[in-house]
């Protein structure tokens, strides 16, 4: 055979004969250096995304002395005064959620159905649509929104208006959760089955398509939750305060203030449960199903 | 146009007379909304861009931009971007291959994608508190003299956001390298090494690179974070941007931030068609 | 050990190889995929190994192409132990299922790969990759990509690939299931052509029995991990040496019967014994369709071989019809011209033919297809 050379197969010619005579061979000792290096590769990786989030816990559960435990930084989340107090930043943020969510559900979801179902070219334009705020991103789209807030603000002046903007920065991430969700479903075969048994198209569209993609719809609803309450750009230039331009502004004035750490840790982990919740929620309604 | 004449064949059967308009009718709800809140500020901005504070038309904004401030923001973007960008790929890809090789439905895999939709919200401002209470002056792992550093610091708070986007987007890659072509090129006389020289590697690179420009394009977005790193500074575009905006002193030009955000739309645009060519590219592999 | 020289298209001379495997056994967790397995393919021989998914067919194939270790056992080719080498350095072609063409190269360049690693010269690479494609016949696609040609186009590519680097085993690992059934039949004639021509020891993989008995010297059949028979295919065919392997080549039926001294009556029958040491006692015998003529009844008589006809199975030159006798059914291979007479509710008397028959013990009425 023609000279084969492998130069850079090192570990395999240091392996060498005592490799081979381990009971399975060379691809078993392949497979346990391959092992290694994911082992190395997830400790390095999972203490650099973990030491941050740790550290962020150690402080806001910091006292007043350096080392010492406390909670008050916790406590300080509903009682920290402001103006405005922390705790109705966080209510607005959380029913900004919820409303954002609502609309963008219910803006998306039939409209993508009406369009697999009856408008099938216009899937183009919708997608283009749905992954446009990809490439005119918030600190953008916050510019020419600006003239637009000024005359909503004429209406009402809440920062609850803000769901306005958020439907479409949560667009491309819900979009994707739903599109994958309701391709999975073959719309047009279910669709065709009902209208034969004498359905109309609403009923087609909520009791036949929408129950099938459950768990797309719970995906995207997670998505814009965690979008709302990361949100920063757009309430902060348009000067609304949200929970996030309340931290920041908390962090202006007292650079290390616990309550910034406590806050940011309590809105992880209310994402985290909220992961948890929907995941879970997701697989009973699957279990449910015959 | 095919996709008509599909959706066409594919609609029940309903009087022709009816069908057309009425197909239009669920279009409108989501085209009405999106005309408003995206494509109208978008066209704002544009519009802006070449208007002055009377009113009319003008190149000054644009012809502003290359001045020093705005043009050391560009530099700094364009820097910080590239670090990130860069370390972001290389890192992500690393930790996405080791992802990859696991077992499919292995506990690895699920932590990660659980782990990936939670943290990847966690950006932003509160993302610079913890790397402040990690590594800042009161640091809790070790005051890193670095940390407010640019773009070192700042750019090392970016790829916590940056790597896992990478291996979002870098994994179905190396998912799609099928196990046959590794087979194949053993059983035809090659190493590791010449698989990833002339298989693996050519064929994942279309996918890297474009997974890279995206990490580009995302951390030219960013602003929360930096923002929230040091508001005192503009560092970055988007910081100058949002200082067009607060600034209460009268700027020369009053649509100087529309100018700056075009100049982001444009850059992000390049970025994206880039992405867009290097992604169809790939694919065209993956069948 | 004879070596049959043979030569390849382009006139070099080649010495054929042994590959002797002693026994190979390999498991994964607690499930045997191969079980002390012997198997010795002479030199310029083609041995299909033929069994059902599960049976280590595939699994022999890849330990001896060095993509999986065995625990245990030894691989000898050409003399020489080959069981610790990696697989990149056993000099084998192999050819997979499907997928295997690297995407970004051409036909050409995925011909001249193996070349290519050989450090061989770009102008020696090219011509002998035309070479190969033109045994193949496929030199009218040299410049195109991998999906650009059709599935059997793409498996003559990869024949052609592992050909080109003048390996010592040819290996196919069910190259042919992926791809339609017309093309199928022409490529298996196609791969046995060329297997024949350039004389290379060859190991092929199938599930399809059909395409077993037609190339193959030996057939190898296999059921959990181990060689049920390695034969000629006539010999698998028509004298089976377990019930599997009867059950599993060709069709069957199964009839009750008892075996007497020599023979076993079935139905009326009696039916010499492949294997006379059989005791006596109650047996289930496996009667070939073929065995079995039928002939039109009118006699409205009732008999242990009369039944009704239920369907009939148009097979081109041959139809299967399947009879219901009462209390089992029966399927008899027919030419089509005899078998159109006899439309479905004929009465009709059956007859077997005295062919030797396999017999297994009512108790071990195992096997499931």
């Amino acid at each position: 055979m023609a000279a084969l050379d492998q130069p850079l197969d090192i570990a395999a010619d240091l392996a060498g004969p005592a490799a081979a005579r381990r009971p399975g061979g060379l691809r078993a000792s392949r497979r346990r250096r391959l092992n290694l290096f994911r082992w190395v590769v997830f400790a390095i990786f999972g203490l650099f995304f973990l030491v941050p989030l740790l550290s962020m816990v150690r402080f806001s559960l910091e006292g007043t002395t350096p080392g010492s435990w406390s909670f008050s930084a916790w406590t300080q989340i509903v009682s920290y005064p402001g103006p405005p107090p922390l705790l109705s930043a966080i209510e607005i943020t959380l029913e900004l959620a919820g409303i954002t969510s609502v609309v963008m559900l219910l803006l998306v979801v039939p409209t993508m159905i009406w369009i697999k179902l009856r408008a099938q070219w216009f899937s183009r334009i919708m997608e283009f649509l749905c992954l446009l705020p990809l490439t005119i991103p918030a600190i953008v789209l916050v510019v020419g929104l600006a003239p637009i807030y000024n005359r909503i603000e004429r209406y009402n002046t809440s920062a609850l208006m803000l769901f306005f903007a958020y439907v479409i920065l949560a667009l491309p991430y819900a979009y994707r959760a739903l599109a994958a969700g309701l391709n999975a479903v073959d719309a047009t075969t279910l669709s065709e089955a009902a209208r034969s048994l004498g359905a109309r198209w609403i009923t087609v569209m909520f009791r036949i398509i929408v129950p099938n993609m459950w768990q797309a719809i719970l995906n995207a609803l997670l998505l814009t939750v965690a979008l709302v309450l990361g949100e920063f750009t757009v309430a902060y230039l348009l000067t609304f305060v949200n929970l996030q331009v309340n931290l920041f502004e908390i962090s202006r004035s007292t650079t290390n203030a616990g309550v910034l750490f406590s806050a940011s840790a309590a809105t992880l982990l209310f994402a985290f449960i909220l992961l948890l919740i929907l995941s879970y929620a997701g697989r009973r309604l699957r279990r449910g199903r015959p | 146009m095919a996709a008509a004449t599909a959706a066409e064949a594919g609609a029940p059967r309903v009087s022709a007379a009816r069908r057309p308009p009425l197909a239009w009718v669920g279009t409108v709800p989501f085209l009405a909304y999106t005309g408003v809140f995206l494509l109208l500020p978008t066209g704002i901005v544009i519009w802006n861009a070449f208007k002055a504070n009377t009113g009319s038309w003008t190149l000054a904004n644009i012809s502003a931009l290359n001045t020093g401030p705005v043009r050391s923001a560009f530099k700094g973007s364009l820097e910080l971007c590239v670090i990130s960008s860069l370390i972001g790929a290389i890192f992500g890809a690393i930790l996405a291959y080791a992802v990859a090789s696991g077992s499919p439905d292995g506990m690895i895999r699920r932590l990660y994608l659980a782990g990936s939709g939670v943290l990847a919200q966690f950006g932003g401002v509160t993302l610079a508190f913890a790397f402040l209470a990690a590594i800042g002056p009161a640091g809790f792992l070790i005051h890193a003299s670095w940390y407010s550093n640019f773009p070192l610091g700042i750019g090392l708070i970016y790829c916590y956001f940056q790597i896992p986007l990478m291996v979002l987007v870098f994994l179905p890659a190396i998912d799609g390298l099928r196990i046959q072509w590794r087979e194949a090129a053993e059983s035809l006389g090659g190493s590791t090494w010449h698989y990833w020289r002339y298989v693996g590697g050519p064929l994942l690179a279309p996918a890297f690179s474009g997974a890279t420009l995206l990490l580009f394009a995302n951390a030219l977005s960013a602003f929360a974070t930096i923002q929230a790193w040091e508001d005192q500074i503009n560092y970055v575009v988007p910081q100058s941007i949002g200082a067009s905006f607060i600034s209460e002193v009268g700027l020369a030009n009053a649509h100087q931030g529309d100018a700056l955000a075009l100049g982001m739309i444009v850059m992000v645009v390049i970025v994206m068609t880039g992405y867009v060519l290097l992604q169809r590219r790939a694919a065209r592999w993956q069948r | 050990m004879s070596s049959p020289m043979t030569s390849t298209a382009s006139g070099v001379t080649r010495t054929a190889v042994e590959v002797r495997m002693e026994g190979l056994s390999r498991r994964y967790g607690s499930v045997v995929a191969l079980d002390n397995l012997d198997l010795t393919v002479q030199p310029g021989e083609l041995i299909a190994l033929l069994g059902p998914s599960g049976c280590g067919k595939t699994t022999t194939l890849r330990l001896l192409a060095g993509l999986e270790d065995a625990d245990r056992g030894r691989i000898d080719v050409a003399g020489r132990d080959i069981t610790r080498l990696p697989a990149s350095k056993r000099d084998m072609g192999m050819v997979f299922q499907a997928y295997s063409l690297f995407p970004h190269m051409t036909v050409k360049e995925n011909v001249a790969f193996g070349l290519r690693l050989r450090k061989i010269s770009p102008a020696k690479r090219d011509q002998r990759a035309l070479e190969m494609l033109d045994l193949v016949e496929l030199v009218a696609q040299a410049g195109r990509y991998p999906h650009q040609i059709s599935g059997g186009q793409q498996q003559r590519v990869a024949l052609a690939r592992a050909l080109a680097i003048e390996p010592q085993v040819l290996l196919l690992d069910e190259p042919l299931s992926a791809l339609d059934a017309k093309v199928r039949a022409q490529l298996r004639d196609q791969i046995r052509r060329i297997q024949l021509e350039v004389g290379i020891t060859t190991l092929f993989v199938t599930h399809d029995q059909e395409e077993a008995l037609a190339i193959a010297d030996r057939v190898g059949v296999m059921q959990a991990g181990r060689l049920e028979q390695l034969a000629s295919p006539t010999e698998v065919y028509s004298r089976p040496a377990t019930p599997f392997v009867a059950e599993f080549v060709g069709l069957s039926n199964r009839l009750a019967g008892t075996v007497i001294g020599s023979v076993v009556t079935v139905r009326g029958h009696d039916l010499p014994l492949v294997d006379t040491s059989i005791p006596a006692g109650a047996v289930t015998a496996i009667v070939r369709p073929e065995a079995v003529t039928m002939a039109s009844d009118d006699s409205g008589e009732a008999g242990p071989m009369t039944g009704t006809v239920i369907a009939s199975t148009f097979l081109g030159a041959t139809s299967r019809v399947t009879v219901d006798l009462g209390d089992t059914t029966v399927m008899a291979q027919l030419p089509t011209s005899e078998a159109a007479t006899l439309s479905a509710g004929s009465r009709v008397t059956l007859t077997i033919r005295p062919d030797p028959v396999l017999v297994s013990a009512d108790s071990a009425v195992a096997s499931e297809e």
